[in-house]
């Protein structure tokens, strides 16, 4: 089969937005660091063998998306590791992943990385380090208020909500697809949600009251 | 007896609509009819886990909880989840609070709270495991009406059935919708593509990298011949379907593969009418099949 040359990759990856302006810092120095970051994170993840990684880089390799990363997977690895939480957490890799499960898989020493990035999500939205106006954090935030307020989410009201928010413009772009959909029945507006709202809520709270305890 | 009960999801209620529809009529068909968890709620998907892992737990758990409640009849209790998401956030639950006692007590506690509890006797299946390895290529090969014969098909698995989890098939290349479309009559086509990621969310956030991952896939099909690609999660095809036109556009190209639910495909070998399996609500009507049902370039039995 001859060689299809679309395929060879385009020079324009995508450029990472909240570096820009800032002094890449390029020697890092010890007083930086973070004690017990590693730890912290590989018990979020359950992760306990993030300690043992040895640096082979197949994760990067095999991550579908690792070319528009501004760390990849094997350097946000070393990094939480080593307790440079600033840098890890305010990477945009963190947000790209699409939790695609390749590098857990193929992981030579059985590091749950995609649960990595989750911690590393977690601790980023919990001390409010994520990038401003940057869709993905949002989308989630919006999505955990939706579930958490009517047990389900509706698709629609929760991309408008994103749009909303993050880039207001980006709805034009989506218009004739939205229409597609009204057409095709495949798109409500109605918000779904669960008989019994307060079952839900309840139990949901509980479990974050032993959460607090736990703290 | 093995007992099936349906956990829908939230994408299957709307953009996955298609999706609900076929399968519950090819279940039908094949005598398996699935009833739905009453007052079921969102498994928590990969957004949730990003908030806050414990909550997000107890959301699946407590599906897994009111499975159990609602059909205590039967030990044999199967949930069948047809969205990835769903499917792989309640068995990933159910593989946690095995494995951490301390998250399990928590869990519990808080189930206790509204007077369910989770015993894990039941198993979470994908409905395309229970077609294969439950009811069976031989079943299903008696069942078929309509072959696809000359039907060049791509079947693309997407990511959370077969990983982290690898349950029913291989990570990289599964092979159980394979060989269903060969019991359907039709022609799967071997491609290396057939787990690589779709873009999930990213194609509503980040449009860049989202479609491009989309492109990939879709150019991939094209360049392999295959005259349309099936799918067995919501996002995968309405990523691969809807965002189609936007794909041409961006990456100036003209690409026209109708992207359809594995359900659907069954629905057309066992001929059960357009109607039913939705095929009205495609955006990229399946043209080959037409031919081929006229006795075009291949006569059509």
């Amino acid at each position: 089969m001859k060689p299809d040359s679309s395929y060879t990759r385009r020079s324009t990856p995508l450029q990472p937005e909240p570096l820009k302006g800032k002094i890449f810092k390029r020697i890092k120095y010890e007083s930086e660091l973070e004690r017990g970051f590693g730890q912290k994170i590989a018990k979020m993840a359950y992760g306990e063998n993030l300690f043992s990684c040895i640096q082979c880089g197949t994760c990067s390799g095999t991550c579908p998306v690792s070319q528009y990363m501004d760390f990849t997977p094997r350097k946000i690895i070393m990094m939480v590791r080593e307790g440079f939480s600033e840098d890890a957490l305010n990477s945009l890799t963190i947000w790209l992943c699409a939790s695609c499960y390749s590098c857990t898989v193929d992981c030579p020493k059985n590091i749950q990385i995609t649960n990595v990035m989750y911690a590393l999500k977690r601790e980023a939205i919990e001390r409010g380090i994520y990038p401003k106006k940057f869709p993905i954090p949002i989308l989630s935030r919006e999505f955990f208020k939706q579930v958490r307020k009517f047990g389900r989410n509706s698709e629609t009201r929760l991309v408008i909500n994103m749009y909303l928010k993050s880039n207001p413009f980006n709805m034009l772009k989506m218009a004739k697809m939205g229409i597609k959909l009204l057409k095709t029945g495949r798109m409500s507006l109605k918000q779904e949600m669960i008989k019994d709202r307060t079952h839900l809520s309840k139990m949901i709270d509980k479990i974050k009251q032993l959460n607090e305890e736990e703290k | 007896m093995t007992q099936y009960i349906y956990y829908p999801g939230c994408s299957v209620k709307s953009t996955g609509k298609v999706y609900e529809e076929s399968l519950l009529s090819v279940f039908k068909y094949l005598d398996t009819p699935l009833k739905e968890i009453d007052d079921w709620n969102c498994c928590g998907a990969t957004a949730y886990f990003s908030i806050d892992e414990s909550e997000a737990f107890g959301l699946a758990a407590r599906n897994l909880a009111l499975a159990e409640k609602q059909f205590n009849g039967s030990k044999n209790l199967h949930i069948v989840a047809p969205c990835s998401a769903c499917y792989l956030v309640l068995k990933k639950t159910q593989d946690y609070l095995n494995r951490d006692q301390e998250l399990r007590r928590k869990i519990e506690l808080g189930l206790n709270e509204v007077g369910l509890s989770y015993e894990s006797f039941v198993q979470v299946r994908h409905p395309l495991d229970v077609v294969v390895n439950d009811i069976g290529l031989d079943k299903i090969k008696e069942k078929v009406t309509r072959p696809l014969r000359g039907l060049k098909v791509a079947c693309y698995y997407g990511c959370q059935i077969v990983r982290p989890y690898r349950d029913f098939d291989h990570e990289r290349n599964p092979m159980t919708m394979d060989n269903l479309v060969e019991a359907l009559g039709g022609e799967p086509i071997d491609w290396p593509l057939k787990t690589r990621c779709c873009g999930g969310s990213l194609t509503g956030t980040i449009e860049e990298v989202g479609l491009r991952l989309s492109y990939i896939i879709l150019r991939e099909v094209r360049r392999r011949g295959a005259d349309l690609v099936i799918t067995t999660c919501p996002l995968c095809q309405f990523n691969l379907e809807c965002y189609q036109e936007r794909i041409n556009k961006d990456f100036n190209e003209s690409l026209e593969i109708p992207i359809i639910y594995f359900t659907q495909l069954m629905g057309l070998a066992f001929g059960i009418s357009d109607k039913e399996i939705g095929i009205h609500r495609l955006f990229i009507p399946i043209t080959k099949l037409a031919k081929l049902r006229k006795g075009g370039e291949n006569v059509y039995v």
